[in-house]
Protein backbone atom coordinates (compact mmCIF):
# COMPACT_ATOMS: atom_id res chain seq x y z
CA UNK A 1 0.00 0.00 0.00
CA UNK A 2 1.53 3.29 -1.06
CA UNK A 3 0.60 6.83 -0.15
CA UNK A 4 -2.40 7.37 2.02
CA UNK A 5 -1.61 10.84 3.29
CA UNK A 6 -3.31 14.01 2.24
CA UNK A 7 -0.90 16.17 0.23
CA UNK A 8 0.54 19.05 2.18
CA UNK A 9 -0.53 22.61 1.50
CA UNK A 10 3.06 23.69 0.96
CA UNK A 11 3.69 21.15 -1.77
CA UNK A 12 0.45 22.02 -3.53
CA UNK A 13 1.28 25.72 -3.44
CA UNK A 14 4.88 25.30 -4.61
CA UNK A 15 4.33 22.96 -7.56
CA UNK A 16 2.81 25.54 -10.00
CA UNK A 17 5.53 27.96 -9.00
CA UNK A 18 8.30 25.44 -9.64
CA UNK A 19 6.81 24.31 -12.97
CA UNK A 20 6.36 27.93 -14.10
CA UNK A 21 9.90 28.84 -13.16
CA UNK A 22 11.29 25.78 -14.96
CA UNK A 23 9.38 26.58 -18.14
CA UNK A 24 10.43 30.22 -18.01
CA UNK A 25 14.10 29.28 -17.62
CA UNK A 26 13.74 26.84 -20.53
CA UNK A 27 12.14 29.52 -22.70
CA UNK A 28 14.84 32.09 -21.97
CA UNK A 29 17.58 29.52 -22.52
CA UNK A 30 16.24 28.58 -25.97
CA UNK A 31 15.55 32.17 -26.99
CA UNK A 32 18.87 33.65 -26.04
CA UNK A 33 20.71 30.92 -27.94
CA UNK A 34 21.64 30.99 -31.60
CA UNK A 35 19.31 28.32 -32.98
CA UNK A 36 19.96 26.90 -36.48
CA UNK A 37 16.87 26.97 -38.79
CA UNK A 38 16.36 23.17 -39.02
CA UNK A 39 16.30 23.02 -35.23
CA UNK A 40 14.09 26.10 -34.97
CA UNK A 41 11.30 24.35 -36.86
CA UNK A 42 11.16 21.68 -34.14
CA UNK A 43 11.32 24.27 -31.39
CA UNK A 44 8.58 26.41 -32.93
CA UNK A 45 5.46 27.09 -30.90
CA UNK A 46 3.34 25.35 -33.52
CA UNK A 47 5.27 22.06 -33.54
CA UNK A 48 5.70 21.94 -29.77
CA UNK A 49 2.08 22.98 -29.11
CA UNK A 50 0.71 20.16 -31.26
CA UNK A 51 2.95 17.62 -29.53
CA UNK A 52 1.97 18.82 -26.06
CA UNK A 53 -1.71 18.63 -27.04
CA UNK A 54 -1.23 15.11 -28.42
CA UNK A 55 0.61 14.08 -25.28
CA UNK A 56 -2.17 15.42 -23.06
CA UNK A 57 -4.79 13.71 -25.20
CA UNK A 58 -2.95 10.38 -25.03
CA UNK A 59 -2.50 10.72 -21.28
CA UNK A 60 -6.02 11.78 -20.42
CA UNK A 61 -7.67 9.20 -22.67
CA UNK A 62 -5.53 6.35 -21.38
CA UNK A 63 -5.85 7.43 -17.78
CA UNK A 64 -9.63 7.73 -17.88
CA UNK A 65 -10.04 4.36 -19.58
CA UNK A 66 -7.65 2.73 -17.11
CA UNK A 67 -9.52 4.24 -14.17
CA UNK A 68 -12.88 3.18 -15.61
CA UNK A 69 -11.58 -0.39 -15.82
CA UNK A 70 -9.48 -0.62 -12.68
CA UNK A 71 -11.73 1.08 -10.10
CA UNK A 72 -14.71 -1.30 -10.54
CA UNK A 73 -12.31 -4.23 -10.81
CA UNK A 74 -10.69 -3.14 -7.56
CA UNK A 75 -14.07 -3.04 -5.83
CA UNK A 76 -14.94 -6.45 -7.30
CA UNK A 77 -11.60 -7.84 -6.16
CA UNK A 78 -12.12 -6.52 -2.63
CA UNK A 79 -15.62 -8.04 -2.53
CA UNK A 80 -14.66 -11.39 -3.98
CA UNK A 81 -12.76 -14.24 -2.50
CA UNK A 82 -9.25 -15.22 -3.44
CA UNK A 83 -10.63 -17.10 -6.42
CA UNK A 84 -11.05 -13.85 -8.35
CA UNK A 85 -8.56 -11.67 -6.53
CA UNK A 86 -5.46 -13.71 -7.19
CA UNK A 87 -5.81 -14.11 -10.98
CA UNK A 88 -6.87 -10.47 -11.29
CA UNK A 89 -3.79 -9.17 -9.54
CA UNK A 90 -1.66 -11.65 -11.43
CA UNK A 91 -2.95 -10.36 -14.76
CA UNK A 92 -2.47 -6.76 -13.71
CA UNK A 93 1.03 -7.48 -12.49
CA UNK A 94 1.85 -9.19 -15.77
CA UNK A 95 0.69 -6.09 -17.65
CA UNK A 96 3.18 -4.03 -15.78
CA UNK A 97 6.00 -6.52 -15.72
CA UNK A 98 6.32 -6.47 -19.51
CA UNK A 99 8.71 -3.67 -20.55
CA UNK A 100 6.78 -0.74 -21.98
CA UNK A 101 8.54 -0.88 -25.36
CA UNK A 102 7.82 -4.58 -25.70
CA UNK A 103 4.21 -4.02 -24.75
CA UNK A 104 3.87 -1.29 -27.37
CA UNK A 105 5.41 -3.53 -30.00
CA UNK A 106 3.05 -6.33 -29.00
CA UNK A 107 -0.06 -4.15 -29.27
CA UNK A 108 1.35 -2.72 -32.50
CA UNK A 109 1.23 -6.13 -34.16
CA UNK A 110 -2.54 -6.14 -33.58
CA UNK A 111 -3.70 -2.56 -34.08
CA UNK A 112 -0.88 -1.10 -36.19
CA UNK A 113 0.47 2.39 -36.48
CA UNK A 114 -2.26 4.33 -34.62
CA UNK A 115 -3.20 6.49 -31.68
CA UNK A 116 -5.18 3.51 -30.45
CA UNK A 117 -2.09 1.34 -30.14
CA UNK A 118 -0.50 3.77 -27.73
CA UNK A 119 -3.69 4.16 -25.71
CA UNK A 120 -4.16 0.40 -25.35
CA UNK A 121 -0.59 -0.08 -24.19
CA UNK A 122 -0.84 2.80 -21.73
CA UNK A 123 -4.12 1.49 -20.32
CA UNK A 124 -2.63 -1.95 -19.73
CA UNK A 125 0.20 -0.20 -17.95
CA UNK A 126 -1.92 2.07 -15.78
CA UNK A 127 -4.45 -0.51 -14.60
CA UNK A 128 -2.20 -2.17 -12.02
CA UNK A 129 -1.46 0.75 -9.68
CA UNK A 130 -5.11 1.78 -9.64
CA UNK A 131 -6.39 -1.76 -9.15
CA UNK A 132 -3.85 -2.60 -6.49
CA UNK A 133 -4.44 0.56 -4.47
CA UNK A 134 -8.21 0.33 -4.75
CA UNK A 135 -8.03 -3.21 -3.41
CA UNK A 136 -5.54 -2.31 -0.68
CA UNK A 137 -7.53 0.78 0.29
CA UNK A 138 -10.79 -1.12 0.61
CA UNK A 139 -9.15 -3.98 2.50
CA UNK A 140 -7.64 -1.47 4.91
CA UNK A 141 -10.99 0.00 5.95
CA UNK A 142 -11.69 -0.53 9.65
CA UNK A 143 -14.01 -3.59 9.78
CA UNK A 144 -15.77 -2.12 12.82
CA UNK A 145 -16.89 0.87 10.75
CA UNK A 146 -18.29 -1.45 8.07
CA UNK A 147 -19.93 -3.64 10.70
CA UNK A 148 -21.54 -0.63 12.35
CA UNK A 149 -22.74 0.73 9.00
CA UNK A 150 -24.34 -2.61 8.12
CA UNK A 151 -25.84 -2.93 11.58
CA UNK A 152 -27.47 0.49 11.24
CA UNK A 153 -29.22 -0.60 8.08
CA UNK A 154 -27.08 0.65 5.20
CA UNK A 155 -27.47 -1.33 2.01
CA UNK A 156 -24.29 -2.82 0.47
CA UNK A 157 -24.14 0.07 -2.02
CA UNK A 158 -24.55 2.63 0.77
CA UNK A 159 -21.83 0.95 2.81
CA UNK A 160 -19.52 1.13 -0.20
CA UNK A 161 -20.33 4.71 -1.16
CA UNK A 162 -20.65 6.27 2.29
CA UNK A 163 -18.13 4.33 4.32
CA UNK A 164 -15.69 2.17 2.40
CA UNK A 165 -14.81 4.45 -0.51
CA UNK A 166 -14.43 7.60 1.62
CA UNK A 167 -12.22 5.75 4.08
CA UNK A 168 -10.18 4.12 1.31
CA UNK A 169 -9.97 7.31 -0.76
CA UNK A 170 -6.46 8.40 0.28
CA UNK A 171 -5.03 5.08 -0.87
CA UNK A 172 -7.19 4.92 -4.00
CA UNK A 173 -6.17 8.45 -4.99
CA UNK A 174 -2.52 7.65 -4.38
CA UNK A 175 -2.94 4.82 -6.91
CA UNK A 176 -4.57 7.18 -9.40
CA UNK A 177 -1.69 9.63 -9.03
CA UNK A 178 0.90 6.92 -9.52
CA UNK A 179 -0.91 5.74 -12.64
CA UNK A 180 -1.26 9.24 -14.07
CA UNK A 181 2.40 10.13 -13.64
CA UNK A 182 3.34 6.75 -15.08
CA UNK A 183 1.17 7.38 -18.12
CA UNK A 184 2.57 10.87 -18.72
CA UNK A 185 6.08 9.47 -18.77
CA UNK A 186 5.35 6.32 -20.75
CA UNK A 187 3.31 8.21 -23.36
CA UNK A 188 6.67 9.52 -24.56
CA UNK A 189 7.15 6.13 -26.21
CA UNK A 190 3.95 6.63 -28.19
CA UNK A 191 5.82 8.19 -31.10
CA UNK A 192 7.34 4.80 -31.99
CA UNK A 193 3.92 3.50 -32.97
CA UNK A 194 2.35 6.64 -34.38
CA UNK A 195 0.90 8.06 -31.20
CA UNK A 196 2.73 11.37 -31.52
CA UNK A 197 3.19 13.37 -28.37
CA UNK A 198 6.35 14.73 -26.84
CA UNK A 199 8.18 11.55 -27.82
CA UNK A 200 8.29 13.10 -31.31
CA UNK A 201 10.22 16.07 -29.97
CA UNK A 202 12.72 13.96 -28.08
CA UNK A 203 13.19 11.65 -31.05
CA UNK A 204 13.81 14.59 -33.40
CA UNK A 205 16.57 15.69 -31.08
CA UNK A 206 18.11 12.24 -30.76
CA UNK A 207 18.09 11.52 -34.50
CA UNK A 208 19.38 14.94 -35.51
CA UNK A 209 22.79 13.46 -36.35
CA UNK A 210 24.20 13.72 -32.85
CA UNK A 211 25.25 17.37 -33.23
CA UNK A 212 25.74 19.32 -30.03
CA UNK A 213 22.87 21.83 -30.59
CA UNK A 214 20.38 18.98 -31.07
CA UNK A 215 20.67 18.09 -27.40
CA UNK A 216 18.76 21.30 -26.86
CA UNK A 217 15.73 19.69 -28.48
CA UNK A 218 16.05 16.65 -26.23
CA UNK A 219 16.23 18.85 -23.17
CA UNK A 220 13.17 20.83 -24.26
CA UNK A 221 11.20 17.62 -24.85
CA UNK A 222 12.28 16.10 -21.55
CA UNK A 223 11.54 19.23 -19.55
CA UNK A 224 8.09 19.50 -21.11
CA UNK A 225 7.31 15.87 -20.17
CA UNK A 226 8.48 16.53 -16.64
CA UNK A 227 6.39 19.70 -16.45
CA UNK A 228 3.34 17.77 -17.67
CA UNK A 229 3.91 15.02 -15.11
CA UNK A 230 4.27 17.50 -12.27
CA UNK A 231 1.19 19.40 -13.37
CA UNK A 232 -0.86 16.23 -13.64
CA UNK A 233 0.26 15.13 -10.20
CA UNK A 234 -0.53 18.57 -8.84
CA UNK A 235 -4.04 18.53 -10.30
CA UNK A 236 -4.83 15.16 -8.75
CA UNK A 237 -3.37 16.50 -5.52
CA UNK A 238 -6.00 19.23 -5.61
CA UNK A 239 -8.71 16.66 -6.26
CA UNK A 240 -7.40 14.59 -3.38
CA UNK A 241 -7.58 17.55 -1.02
CA UNK A 242 -11.14 18.25 -2.03
CA UNK A 243 -12.29 14.64 -1.86
CA UNK A 244 -10.42 12.91 0.94
CA UNK A 245 -12.24 13.39 4.23
CA UNK A 246 -10.34 14.59 7.23
CA UNK A 247 -10.18 11.91 9.85
CA UNK A 248 -7.41 13.30 11.93
CA UNK A 249 -7.50 17.08 11.72
CA UNK A 250 -10.25 19.01 13.43
CA UNK A 251 -12.72 20.38 10.95
CA UNK B 1 -40.89 -7.65 22.46
CA UNK B 2 -38.12 -9.93 21.31
CA UNK B 3 -38.64 -13.64 21.17
CA UNK B 4 -36.22 -16.30 20.07
CA UNK B 5 -37.84 -19.65 19.37
CA UNK B 6 -35.64 -22.72 18.98
CA UNK B 7 -32.93 -20.69 17.34
CA UNK B 8 -29.89 -22.59 16.11
CA UNK B 9 -26.82 -21.42 14.26
CA UNK B 10 -24.20 -23.72 12.78
CA UNK B 11 -20.85 -22.74 11.31
CA UNK B 12 -20.00 -25.79 9.29
CA UNK B 13 -19.85 -28.59 11.85
CA UNK B 14 -19.55 -26.26 14.79
CA UNK B 15 -22.70 -25.37 16.68
CA UNK B 16 -22.52 -21.74 17.81
CA UNK B 17 -26.06 -21.48 19.15
CA UNK B 18 -28.06 -24.58 19.97
CA UNK B 19 -31.87 -24.59 20.09
CA UNK B 20 -32.07 -21.40 22.12
CA UNK B 21 -35.42 -20.01 23.22
CA UNK B 22 -35.89 -16.87 25.26
CA UNK B 23 -38.44 -14.08 25.57
CA UNK B 24 -37.46 -10.51 26.34
CA UNK B 25 -40.26 -8.24 27.49
CA UNK B 26 -40.81 -4.68 26.29
CA UNK B 27 -38.83 -2.20 28.37
CA UNK B 28 -36.64 -4.92 29.80
CA UNK B 29 -32.87 -4.80 29.90
CA UNK B 30 -31.63 -8.32 29.31
CA UNK B 31 -27.97 -9.26 29.47
CA UNK B 32 -26.48 -12.18 27.57
CA UNK B 33 -23.45 -13.31 29.49
CA UNK B 34 -21.14 -16.28 29.38
CA UNK B 35 -17.60 -17.44 28.67
CA UNK B 36 -16.06 -16.59 25.31
CA UNK B 37 -17.29 -18.84 22.54
CA UNK B 38 -20.64 -19.47 24.21
CA UNK B 39 -22.55 -17.96 21.29
CA UNK B 40 -23.78 -14.82 23.02
CA UNK B 41 -22.60 -12.43 20.30
CA UNK B 42 -23.92 -14.71 17.57
CA UNK B 43 -27.27 -14.73 19.35
CA UNK B 44 -27.31 -10.92 19.48
CA UNK B 45 -26.32 -10.59 15.83
CA UNK B 46 -29.10 -12.92 14.78
CA UNK B 47 -31.65 -10.48 16.17
CA UNK B 48 -30.74 -7.84 13.59
CA UNK B 49 -29.80 -10.49 11.05
CA UNK B 50 -26.13 -9.68 10.80
CA UNK B 51 -26.06 -13.44 11.24
CA UNK B 52 -28.88 -15.53 9.81
CA UNK B 53 -30.17 -18.36 12.02
CA UNK B 54 -29.69 -21.83 10.61
CA UNK B 55 -33.09 -22.69 11.99
CA UNK B 56 -35.67 -21.29 14.36
CA UNK B 57 -37.65 -18.06 14.45
CA UNK B 58 -36.88 -14.64 15.84
CA UNK B 59 -39.64 -12.10 16.36
CA UNK B 60 -39.24 -8.44 17.18
CA UNK B 61 -42.42 -6.65 18.18
CA UNK B 62 -44.37 -9.74 17.21
CA UNK B 63 -43.12 -9.80 13.63
CA UNK B 64 -40.85 -12.46 12.20
CA UNK B 65 -37.59 -10.68 11.37
CA UNK B 66 -37.53 -12.41 8.01
CA UNK B 67 -40.69 -10.59 6.93
CA UNK B 68 -38.96 -7.23 6.60
CA UNK B 69 -36.20 -6.23 4.18
CA UNK B 70 -33.02 -6.57 6.19
CA UNK B 71 -32.04 -2.88 5.90
CA UNK B 72 -35.46 -1.80 7.14
CA UNK B 73 -35.25 -4.20 10.08
CA UNK B 74 -31.83 -2.88 11.08
CA UNK B 75 -32.91 0.75 10.85
CA UNK B 76 -35.59 -0.04 13.42
CA UNK B 77 -33.11 -1.59 15.85
CA UNK B 78 -30.38 0.42 17.56
CA UNK B 79 -26.97 -1.23 17.42
CA UNK B 80 -23.95 -0.41 19.57
CA UNK B 81 -20.63 -2.19 19.22
CA UNK B 82 -17.40 -2.19 21.16
CA UNK B 83 -15.58 1.15 21.01
CA UNK B 84 -18.67 2.68 19.46
CA UNK B 85 -17.86 1.69 15.87
CA UNK B 86 -18.09 5.33 14.88
CA UNK B 87 -17.47 6.28 11.27
CA UNK B 88 -14.08 7.98 11.56
CA UNK B 89 -14.58 10.37 8.63
CA UNK B 90 -17.84 11.80 9.97
CA UNK B 91 -18.36 14.26 12.80
CA UNK B 92 -20.14 13.34 16.01
CA UNK B 93 -23.33 14.99 14.72
CA UNK B 94 -23.11 13.22 11.36
CA UNK B 95 -22.56 9.90 13.09
CA UNK B 96 -25.60 10.37 15.32
CA UNK B 97 -27.61 11.44 12.27
CA UNK B 98 -26.80 8.25 10.34
CA UNK B 99 -30.08 6.41 10.72
CA UNK B 100 -32.34 9.52 10.49
CA UNK B 101 -30.56 10.28 7.20
CA UNK B 102 -31.08 6.74 5.95
CA UNK B 103 -34.75 7.24 6.77
CA UNK B 104 -34.71 10.58 4.91
CA UNK B 105 -35.76 12.75 7.81
CA UNK B 106 -35.66 16.45 6.94
CA UNK B 107 -32.70 18.53 8.13
CA UNK B 108 -34.45 20.43 10.90
CA UNK B 109 -35.87 17.28 12.46
CA UNK B 110 -32.56 15.46 12.21
CA UNK B 111 -30.67 18.36 13.71
CA UNK B 112 -33.09 18.70 16.62
CA UNK B 113 -32.89 14.95 17.26
CA UNK B 114 -29.09 14.95 17.22
CA UNK B 115 -28.95 17.76 19.76
CA UNK B 116 -31.50 16.08 21.97
CA UNK B 117 -29.55 12.82 21.93
CA UNK B 118 -26.17 14.41 22.59
CA UNK B 119 -27.72 16.17 25.59
CA UNK B 120 -29.20 12.86 26.72
CA UNK B 121 -25.80 11.13 26.80
CA UNK B 122 -24.14 14.09 28.48
CA UNK B 123 -22.19 15.56 25.55
CA UNK B 124 -23.09 19.25 25.07
CA UNK B 125 -23.79 19.64 21.32
CA UNK B 126 -22.08 23.04 21.15
CA UNK B 127 -18.85 21.41 22.24
CA UNK B 128 -19.09 18.00 20.62
CA UNK B 129 -21.29 18.12 17.51
CA UNK B 130 -18.56 19.05 15.04
CA UNK B 131 -15.75 16.95 16.52
CA UNK B 132 -14.33 13.95 14.74
CA UNK B 133 -14.27 10.59 16.56
CA UNK B 134 -10.49 10.63 16.90
CA UNK B 135 -10.72 13.77 19.01
CA UNK B 136 -12.84 11.91 21.59
CA UNK B 137 -11.91 9.75 24.56
CA UNK B 138 -13.01 6.12 24.63
CA UNK B 139 -15.87 6.91 26.99
CA UNK B 140 -17.05 9.80 24.83
CA UNK B 141 -16.98 7.60 21.73
CA UNK B 142 -19.09 5.03 23.50
CA UNK B 143 -21.61 7.71 24.49
CA UNK B 144 -21.80 8.86 20.88
CA UNK B 145 -22.32 5.21 19.92
CA UNK B 146 -25.30 5.01 22.27
CA UNK B 147 -26.69 8.33 21.02
CA UNK B 148 -26.34 7.12 17.44
CA UNK B 149 -28.11 3.86 18.21
CA UNK B 150 -31.03 5.85 19.63
CA UNK B 151 -31.02 8.04 16.48
CA UNK B 152 -34.41 7.20 15.01
CA UNK B 153 -35.89 6.33 18.40
CA UNK B 154 -35.97 2.56 17.82
CA UNK B 155 -37.90 0.47 20.37
CA UNK B 156 -35.06 -2.03 20.59
CA UNK B 157 -31.38 -1.55 21.34
CA UNK B 158 -28.68 -4.19 20.85
CA UNK B 159 -25.33 -3.64 22.53
CA UNK B 160 -22.36 -5.89 21.81
CA UNK B 161 -19.74 -5.65 24.58
CA UNK B 162 -20.39 -1.91 24.78
CA UNK B 163 -18.09 -1.14 27.68
CA UNK B 164 -15.41 -3.82 27.57
CA UNK B 165 -12.76 -1.62 25.92
CA UNK B 166 -13.01 1.05 28.63
CA UNK B 167 -11.01 1.48 31.81
CA UNK B 168 -12.79 0.24 34.97
CA UNK B 169 -13.73 3.70 36.24
CA UNK B 170 -15.17 4.88 32.92
CA UNK B 171 -16.91 1.53 32.52
CA UNK B 172 -18.61 1.85 35.88
CA UNK B 173 -19.68 5.41 35.12
CA UNK B 174 -21.06 4.50 31.70
CA UNK B 175 -22.94 1.53 33.14
CA UNK B 176 -24.61 3.99 35.48
CA UNK B 177 -25.24 6.32 32.56
CA UNK B 178 -26.89 3.53 30.61
CA UNK B 179 -29.22 2.77 33.51
CA UNK B 180 -30.04 6.48 33.78
CA UNK B 181 -30.74 6.75 30.05
CA UNK B 182 -32.79 3.57 30.19
CA UNK B 183 -34.92 4.97 33.02
CA UNK B 184 -35.71 7.90 30.70
CA UNK B 185 -36.25 6.13 27.38
CA UNK B 186 -37.46 2.65 28.48
CA UNK B 187 -36.21 0.68 25.50
CA UNK B 188 -36.01 -3.05 25.17
CA UNK B 189 -32.28 -3.55 25.48
CA UNK B 190 -30.13 -6.61 24.94
CA UNK B 191 -26.55 -6.30 26.14
CA UNK B 192 -23.82 -8.85 25.48
CA UNK B 193 -20.94 -9.04 27.92
CA UNK B 194 -18.44 -11.55 29.26
CA UNK B 195 -18.30 -9.67 32.55
CA UNK B 196 -20.64 -11.19 35.13
CA UNK B 197 -20.43 -8.10 37.35
CA UNK B 198 -21.60 -5.96 34.47
CA UNK B 199 -24.43 -8.39 33.79
CA UNK B 200 -25.57 -8.37 37.43
CA UNK B 201 -25.33 -4.60 37.61
CA UNK B 202 -27.17 -3.81 34.39
CA UNK B 203 -29.61 -6.61 33.84
CA UNK B 204 -33.25 -6.73 34.78
CA UNK B 205 -32.71 -10.31 33.75
CA UNK B 206 -29.57 -12.24 32.98
CA UNK B 207 -29.36 -14.90 30.31
CA UNK B 208 -26.37 -16.97 31.31
CA UNK B 209 -25.03 -19.03 28.42
CA UNK B 210 -22.52 -21.86 28.37
CA UNK B 211 -20.16 -23.19 25.76
CA UNK B 212 -22.01 -24.94 22.98
CA UNK B 213 -24.56 -22.16 22.59
CA UNK B 214 -26.97 -23.31 25.28
CA UNK B 215 -28.73 -21.43 28.03
CA UNK B 216 -27.51 -22.31 31.52
CA UNK B 217 -30.03 -20.15 33.37
CA UNK B 218 -32.34 -17.21 32.79
CA UNK B 219 -33.14 -15.27 35.94
CA UNK B 220 -33.06 -11.93 37.68
CA UNK B 221 -29.65 -11.10 39.20
CA UNK B 222 -31.03 -11.75 42.70
CA UNK B 223 -32.42 -15.17 41.84
CA UNK B 224 -29.30 -16.09 39.92
CA UNK B 225 -27.12 -15.38 42.95
CA UNK B 226 -29.51 -16.96 45.45
CA UNK B 227 -30.44 -20.04 43.47
CA UNK B 228 -27.91 -20.92 40.79
CA UNK B 229 -29.41 -23.70 38.71
CA UNK B 230 -26.22 -25.69 38.32
CA UNK B 231 -22.61 -26.02 39.34
CA UNK B 232 -21.67 -24.26 36.10
CA UNK B 233 -23.77 -21.23 37.03
CA UNK B 234 -22.43 -21.18 40.59
CA UNK B 235 -18.89 -21.45 39.25
CA UNK B 236 -19.41 -18.64 36.77
CA UNK B 237 -20.83 -16.41 39.48
CA UNK B 238 -17.77 -17.01 41.64
CA UNK B 239 -17.27 -18.01 45.26
CA UNK B 240 -18.42 -14.69 46.67
CA UNK B 241 -21.90 -14.75 45.22
CA UNK B 242 -23.56 -14.56 48.64
CA UNK B 243 -21.64 -11.40 49.37
CA UNK B 244 -22.46 -9.99 45.95
CA UNK B 245 -26.10 -10.69 46.34
CA UNK B 246 -26.18 -8.44 49.40
CA UNK B 247 -25.69 -5.48 47.08
CA UNK B 248 -28.91 -6.38 45.30
CA UNK B 249 -31.15 -6.78 48.37
CA UNK B 250 -32.56 -3.60 49.89
CA UNK B 251 -32.10 -3.08 53.60
CA UNK B 252 -35.80 -2.22 53.80
CA UNK B 253 -36.63 -5.91 53.42
CA UNK B 254 -34.76 -6.77 56.64
CA UNK B 255 -36.47 -7.33 59.94
CA UNK B 256 -34.63 -4.96 62.26
CA UNK B 257 -34.09 -5.19 65.99
CA UNK B 258 -35.83 -2.45 67.93
CA UNK B 259 -33.74 0.55 68.79
CA UNK B 260 -33.07 0.19 72.57
CA UNK B 261 -31.98 3.72 73.22
CA UNK B 262 -28.30 2.96 73.37
CA UNK B 263 -26.93 5.12 70.56
CA UNK B 264 -25.26 3.02 67.91
CA UNK B 265 -21.99 4.44 66.65
CA UNK B 266 -22.56 3.58 62.98
CA UNK B 267 -25.57 4.71 60.97
CA UNK B 268 -26.87 3.47 57.65
CA UNK B 269 -29.71 4.80 55.47
CA UNK B 270 -32.72 2.54 55.11
CA UNK B 271 -32.57 3.09 51.34
CA UNK B 272 -29.16 1.37 51.21
CA UNK B 273 -28.50 -2.28 50.37
CA UNK B 274 -27.70 -5.12 52.74
CA UNK B 275 -24.12 -4.78 51.61
CA UNK B 276 -23.92 -1.20 52.84
CA UNK B 277 -25.51 -2.31 56.08
CA UNK B 278 -22.97 -5.10 56.49
CA UNK B 279 -20.20 -2.61 55.89
CA UNK B 280 -21.59 -0.41 58.68
CA UNK B 281 -22.02 -3.39 61.02
CA UNK B 282 -18.46 -4.58 60.46
CA UNK B 283 -17.12 -1.09 61.04
CA UNK B 284 -19.05 -0.65 64.25
CA UNK B 285 -17.14 -1.60 67.45
CA UNK B 286 -20.20 -3.36 68.94
CA UNK B 287 -21.33 -4.97 65.66
CA UNK B 288 -24.52 -2.92 65.53
CA UNK B 289 -25.59 -0.16 63.15
CA UNK B 290 -28.55 2.19 63.47
CA UNK B 291 -30.83 2.14 60.45
CA UNK B 292 -32.09 5.63 59.81
CA UNK B 293 -34.49 7.40 57.49
CA UNK B 294 -33.21 10.94 57.60
CA UNK B 295 -33.17 11.78 61.34
CA UNK B 296 -35.58 9.07 62.37
CA UNK B 297 -34.08 5.85 63.75
CA UNK B 298 -36.01 2.86 62.42
CA UNK B 299 -34.13 0.14 64.25
CA UNK B 300 -30.82 -1.59 64.57
CA UNK B 301 -29.10 -4.02 62.22
CA UNK B 302 -26.48 -6.56 63.19
CA UNK B 303 -24.90 -9.56 61.51
CA UNK B 304 -27.80 -11.84 62.42
CA UNK B 305 -30.35 -9.39 60.97
CA UNK B 306 -28.43 -9.25 57.72
CA UNK B 307 -27.96 -13.02 57.55
CA UNK B 308 -31.68 -13.59 57.97
CA UNK B 309 -32.58 -10.91 55.41
CA UNK B 310 -30.14 -12.43 52.93
CA UNK B 311 -31.60 -15.88 53.41
CA UNK B 312 -35.16 -14.75 52.74
CA UNK B 313 -34.72 -11.70 50.49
Amino acid sequence: MSGGRRPGTLRLALTPFAVGTGLLVLYLWVHTADVPPEEASVLSAGFLGTRVAQHVELTVTSFLIAAAIALPLGVAAARSGRALRVPLLLAANLGQAVPSIALLALVFTVTGFTFRTTVIALVVYAVLPILRNTLAGLQGVDPDAVEAARGMGMSPVQVLARVEVPLASPVILAGLRTALVLVVGTATLGNFVGGGGLGDVIESGLTASGLEPASRIVVVGAVLVAALALTADWMLGLVERAVVPATWEER
Amino acid sequence: MISLEHVTRHYGDRVAVDDLSVEIAAGELAVLVGPSGCGKTTTLRMINRLVEPTSGTIRVGGRDTRELPVTELRRSIGYVIQQGGLLPHLTVAENVATVPRLLRWDRARTRARVEELLELVGLPPAEYASRLPRALSGGERQRVGVARALGADPPVLLMDEPFSALDPITRLRLQGELLRVQSLVRKTIVVVTHDIDEALRLGDRVVLMRTGGRIAQVATPGTLLAHPASDFVAGFLGGDRTLRRLALVPLRSAELRPADGAAAVERVEAAASLRDALEAVLRSPDGRAAVVDGDRVLGVADAEVIRRAAATG
